[in-house]
């Protein structure tokens, strides 16, 4: 198996004001083909802004981010945008369906963007995948919380990403709709074999990822299920 | 590890413009409604502008189609004195080309016999075939032909309606009666409105000496209509005479010269009012630009998401780019409907200004300018927040807080801001023509910008740096809303305040015009004038005026004379020098002086001396001038003016400079000789008087007709009629306009206020469920669209102040009337209406509860 996320010497440093605050630092892990692993830490651990940095979704001060063997720190925002499309699927804490769309047109977006033709059959696919076909033609504001996050992994799915990054996937849904939702993330990974970056809080759905990821005060303090040398 | 892929390796996303447009299209889905609140801020000035410029078109097309009816000949020679011997030799080689009508124009009094009164008519004394295009319209028809065969006369439509007086009746004109032939109804190129001001009665030619009126010193224009076979091109043939013309004092009129000065002079005055429109439109841009950046703001998860998923920040910027241009296109469409609509009543509107009947036209030309207008502008306008979404960081997708903008500064702004400025600059050139006034429009536009934004970000300074700490919660939370993020200080305080300025001008430009041609009716002053008195009459007029027991107020001699020379500076110098700035006419004009060694009540002395001790016996004569006589003539004390007297040649210098209070009534001289000079030459009189009443003034002017029927009268009431008509169809025309504004003004007051609610809504909803009651956020509300209201509201008003009085003095010229209360009043209706929309706008959170707000605003 390849390396698909290769972190060396992350560092992130945000001004505030004249002040630096450094909230990320010596970073350094790689993840493989087909790995699931969660990043878990208290509040303000930086887990979201190191996410962050690994989508390509912001830029680290120093060290580097290779993403699918693309150097993502040289590369402009809008490059990195490309990168994401290519590559990277997203769950989000609240969902971050677009309003303005329908279920079926949210996750026709990203293959829509490549230029994809016949978006709306592979679309109604992932849409039945994740038991929500009959509802297509609805709102974001149509659904409930569950039904929204089915969409969304329906969306993060459907440009067949290398690597898929959830934040807190289940942070805004009751147990029993998160058990649900949670089961189908996974099955969904298992299927098409992409590699699974949680950031949760929730130890429990820590567990269930082969490798776990502990920050503290922004530097890695544990890192179990580390895969053998390949 | 594979080996790293390079940038260069990506393949290059392709803009997919088919699928932004599809997706500008869904992204508009749950905003349609706040979309067209937008537009419709614009659609008002679109409809102005595209109103104004089809009238043009239509306007245009009938002065092209009647152009031969506007002057009835091909060419007409004139003269304002009775032409010499050198002047009729050339008009009549010229006529002898063709065909001749002869006309003389004069003020006369004219005698009602069966009504028993007298008015001050134009009298036209006719001979020849004029017109010979068009026609001159009367009822019956044939009388405007048949008049000229005996002792006839065709009357003023109104005139006879106001007299009570039939076809078949009498009138007398100076000594000589005349049988009424017809109802005179319209003349080729005459306009209704200057019929209004001075009324037509024509007789035949033959008949005018015979009236008496034709007397020394009389005003009488010589007129000559001639017909020229079509081998002779009449523009051809004047420009060759011009010369001569102009040597003897001759002007003249061809078809193609009345035709560019009329469409000149109705461009202008249409440039006038698409600038009025222009400003609505303006008015409406700011509404657009506030409208839309908080648009954006509500579109940031959006397009944060969008960004996440790979979109560019060039395809995100084109799927807002597109939905402000089909915004921009359907407001475009929209004000051009309405426009070619509103066209159709503007030629009743301004009938009473048209020489000819103009039938509305739908102008494609215009419709499509505005269409282009209305995308145009909603881009410019709605470019500075458009621009921010490149900017906006895909994090914003994980941390809401997050500051969503990748770096504060944008140097593509300021290319807007430049873009912006130019746009305003070169369209108000197109509408005035020079590029002074478009330059003055454009800077006081960035003034009034640049005042309401800084007052707007010293208010919040000021609010933050010097808050009242102890003062109540409400009065901290209403303060504090002007300041906090994503607060609406400088938004509403520039769209408000501009609307406010811009209306506020508006109104005190026409105020002060319209003082301008105000006379006040003051107890004291005369309410009669006699003029076209002779040197011979003069005693005896005065002593039949103190036996009807009128007081003689004023009695002023008046002599005819043109400026021949200012300096070395003659008429023929300044129309080749333009930058001398001083216009050629002021040569060419007559001027009606008086002499006199005293200033009247109405005087004032703003440099030099003038008393009985004027030296008149040099080879100089000192002379007295009007300020603002002066000013156009840039003549100061010193300098030296040559005055032909009807042929003697007088020099003077220029001793003394007087201000005029022009609105007295009493005759009132741009320039006074002293006494001792002009007393031997041809002159007339004018006599002031006062009337008790009505029956007295009828009875004076009655006899004085009787015995002089030289001697014109004409009463103030008459003249404030005629006043108050011309005032009262200009006021209207430019109220209509203005209108526009003030529709618009409010749209945008309505639009910036509910772009706001959607802010407000999520605070008063937190405040609502950590316990506030209804009254805290009602009175936190209120204090805070009072604030705004007041502030933009009153600088708003300050810069009305300051417009107009540049305005009125630099533009037009004329004495700036401060009037406070109307503006003060305008200033209390737009604090109270932008409470009153944001008071109604909150209404929907303070009576239901939090959680179903929350619910369905969300």
């Amino acid at each position: 198996m390849s390396a698909i996320l290769d972190i060396q010497n992350l560092k992130k440093i945000y001004n505030s004001g004249s002040r630096e605050l450094t909230v990320l630092q010596d970073i350094n892990f790689t993840l493989y083909t087909g790995d699931t692993c969660s990043i878990v830490g208290p509040s303000g651990s930086g887990k979201t802004t190191l996410l962050g940095l690994c989508a390509g979704l912001d830029r680290a001060s120093s060290g580097s981010v290779i993403l699918n063997n693309i150097r993502l720190d040289n590369l402009s925002e809008d490059k990195r945008a490309q990168v994401r499309n290519l590559y990277v699927g997203f769950i989000f804490q609240n969902f971050q369906l677009i309003p303005t769309l329908t279920a079926l047109e949210n996750v026709m977006v990203p293959l829509e963007l490549r230029g994809e033709r016949n978006v709306q059959r592979q679309a109604l696919e992932l849409l039945e995948r994740v038991g929500l076909a009959q509802r297509h033609d609805h709102y974001p504001t149509q659904l409930s919380g569950g039904e929204q996050q089915r969409i969304s992994l329906a969306r993060a799915f459907s440009n067949k990403p290398a690597i898929l990054f959830a934040d807190e996937p289940t942070g805004n849904l009751d147990e029993e709709t998160g058990e649900k939702v949670e089961q189908l993330l996974f099955d969904l990974n298992r299927e098409t074999g992409t590699t699974l970056v949680l950031v949760t809080h929730d130890l429990e759905l820590a567990e269930k990822t082969k490798r776990i990821i502990r920050i503290k005060g922004g530097t890695v303090v544990s890192d179990t299920g580390v895969p053998a040398e390949r | 590890m594979k080996e790293e892929q390079q940038p260069q390796d990506i393949p290059k996303q392709k803009l997919r413009l088919k699928w932004l447009l599809k997706m500008a299209w869904r992204d508009t889905r749950r905003s349609r409604g706040r979309l067209i609140l937008f537009l419709s801020s614009i659609v008002l000035g679109i409809a102005a502008l595209v109103a104004i410029n089809s009238f043009r078109y239509s306007l245009n097309v009938a002065i092209d189609e009647k152009a031969k009816t506007l002057i009835g000949a091909d060419l007409v020679m004139g003269m304002n004195k009775e032409p010499d011997s050198t002047a009729v030799a050339l008009v009549d080689s010229v006529s002898n080309l063709g065909r001749r009508s002869d006309e003389n124009r004069l003020a006369s009094m004219v005698y009602f016999i069966k009504s028993d009164a007298t008015r001050l008519v134009q009298v036209r004394a006719l001979e020849g075939e004029f017109p010979y295009f068009g026609e001159i319209e009367a009822d019956p028809e044939e009388s405007s032909r048949t008049f000229r065969e005996g002792q006839n006369a065709l009357v003023d439509y109104n005139l006879m309606l106001q007299y009570e007086a039939q076809p078949g009746d009498s009138i007398r004109v100076g000594s000589l009666k005349f049988r009424i032939a017809g109802a005179l109804h319209h003349i080729p190129g005459q306009t209704a409105l200057t019929t209004a001001i001075a009324p037509v009665v024509y007789i035949p030619r033959q008949y005018l000496p015979a009236t008496g009126l034709m007397q020394r010193g009389s005003r009488i224009s010589y007129y000559y209509y001639i017909d020229l076979p079509s081998s002779v091109q009449p523009d051809t043939l004047a420009r060759r005479l011009e010369p001569r013309m102009e040597e003897y004092g001759l002007f003249y009129d061809t078809v193609q010269t009345r035709k560019e000065g009329m469409g000149a002079a109705y461009n202008e005055l249409a440039g006038f009012l698409a600038l009025v429109g222009f400003v609505a439109l303006l008015l409406g841009c700011v509404g657009v630009a506030s409208a839309i950046h908080v648009y954006m703001r509500d579109k940031l998860s959006t397009i944060g998401v969008l960004r996440c998923l790979g979109m560019s920040s060039k395809q995100a910027f084109l799927v807002y780019l597109f939905q402000v241009i089909g915004m921009g296109l359907t407001g475009g469409l929209a004000g051009a409907i309405l426009g070619s609509i509103i066209q159709l009543v503007l030629p009743g509107l301004f009938g009473a200004f048209l020489p000819v009947e103009v039938e509305p036209y739908f102008s494609w030309g215009a419709a499509l300018q505005g269409v282009l207008l209305g995308t145009i502008v909603s881009v410019l306008f709605a470019l500075l927040p458009l621009l921010s979404i490149r900017r906006i960081s895909p994090l914003i997708t994980l941390r809401a807080s997050i500051e969503h903008l990748t770096s504060q500064r944008d140097p593509l702004q300021w290319a807007v801001y430049g873009l912006i400025i130019l746009f305003v600059l070169i369209f108000s050139w197109w509408q005035m023509g020079t590029w002074w006034q478009a330059l003055s429009f454009t800077g006081g536009v960035i003034g009034a910008f640049l005042v309401l934004a800084i007052l707007a970000k010293l208010l919040s300074w000021a609010i933050r740096r010097f808050f009242p700490a102890n003062w109540g919660y409400v009065w901290r939370q209403g303060l504090a809303n002007l300041y906090r993020p994503n607060n609406q200080t400088l938004l509403l305080t520039v769209s408000i305040g501009l609307g406010t300025a811009l209306i506020g001008t508006l109104y005190m430009v026409q105020l002060t015009l319209l003082s301008e041609v105000s006379i006040s009716r003051n107890e004291d002053q005369p309410n009669l004038v006699l003029f076209d008195i002779q040197n011979a009459q003069k005693d005896e007029v005065v002593s039949m005026t103190k036996q009807q027991g009128l007081p003689v107020l004023f009695l002023d001699p008046m002599v005819t004379v043109r400026l021949e020379r200012k300096n070395q500076i003659t008429g023929a110098v300044a129309r080749n020098d333009s930058t001398l700035d001083i216009r050629p006419w002021l040569f060419t004009r007559e001027y009606r002086i008086t002499y006199r060694n005293n200033l009247t009540d109405a005087e004032k002395t703003e440099k030099g001396t003038w008393d009985e001790n004027n030296n008149i016996n040099q080879d100089i004569i000192p002379v007295s001038l009007e300020e603002r006589y002066a000013e156009r003539l840039k003549a100061d004390l010193g300098d030296t003016l040559v005055f032909n007297v009807q042929g003697a040649m007088i020099s003077t210098k220029v001793t003394h400079i007087r201000e005029v209070d022009w609105n007295r009534v009493q005759s009132n001289f741009q320039i006074v000789f002293p006494e001792g000079v002009l007393e031997e030459a041809p002159q007339f009189f004018v006599l002031m008087t006062r009337s008790k009443n009505e029956q007295q003034a009828a009875q004076f002017q009655r006899s004085i007709v009787e015995r002089f029927p030289n001697v014109s009268t004409i009463g103030l009431d008459l003249i404030l009629e005629t006043l108050d008509e011309v005032v009262g169809q200009i006021s209207f025309v430019i109220q209509f306009m203005a209108l526009f504004s003030i529709f618009t003004g409010l749209l945008v007051l309505v639009g910036s206020v509910n772009v706001s609610k959607f802010q407000r809504i999520k605070e008063s909803v937190l405040l609502r469920t950590l316990g506030a009651n209804r009254n805290q956020i009602l009175a936190i509300t209120a204090l805070e669209y009072t604030l705004l209201g007041l502030l933009a509201a009153a600088t708003g008003c300050l810069i009305a102040f300051g417009a107009s009085w540049a305005l009125a003095v630099f533009s037009f010229e004329v004495e700036f009337v401060p009037v406070i209360w109307p503006l003060f009043i305008i200033f209390l209706l737009v604090t109270m209406l932008t409470l009153a929309v944001g008071l109604l706008n909150s209404r929907g959170i303070l009576d239901r509860p939090p959680l179903e707000v929350l619910r369905r605003e969300a």
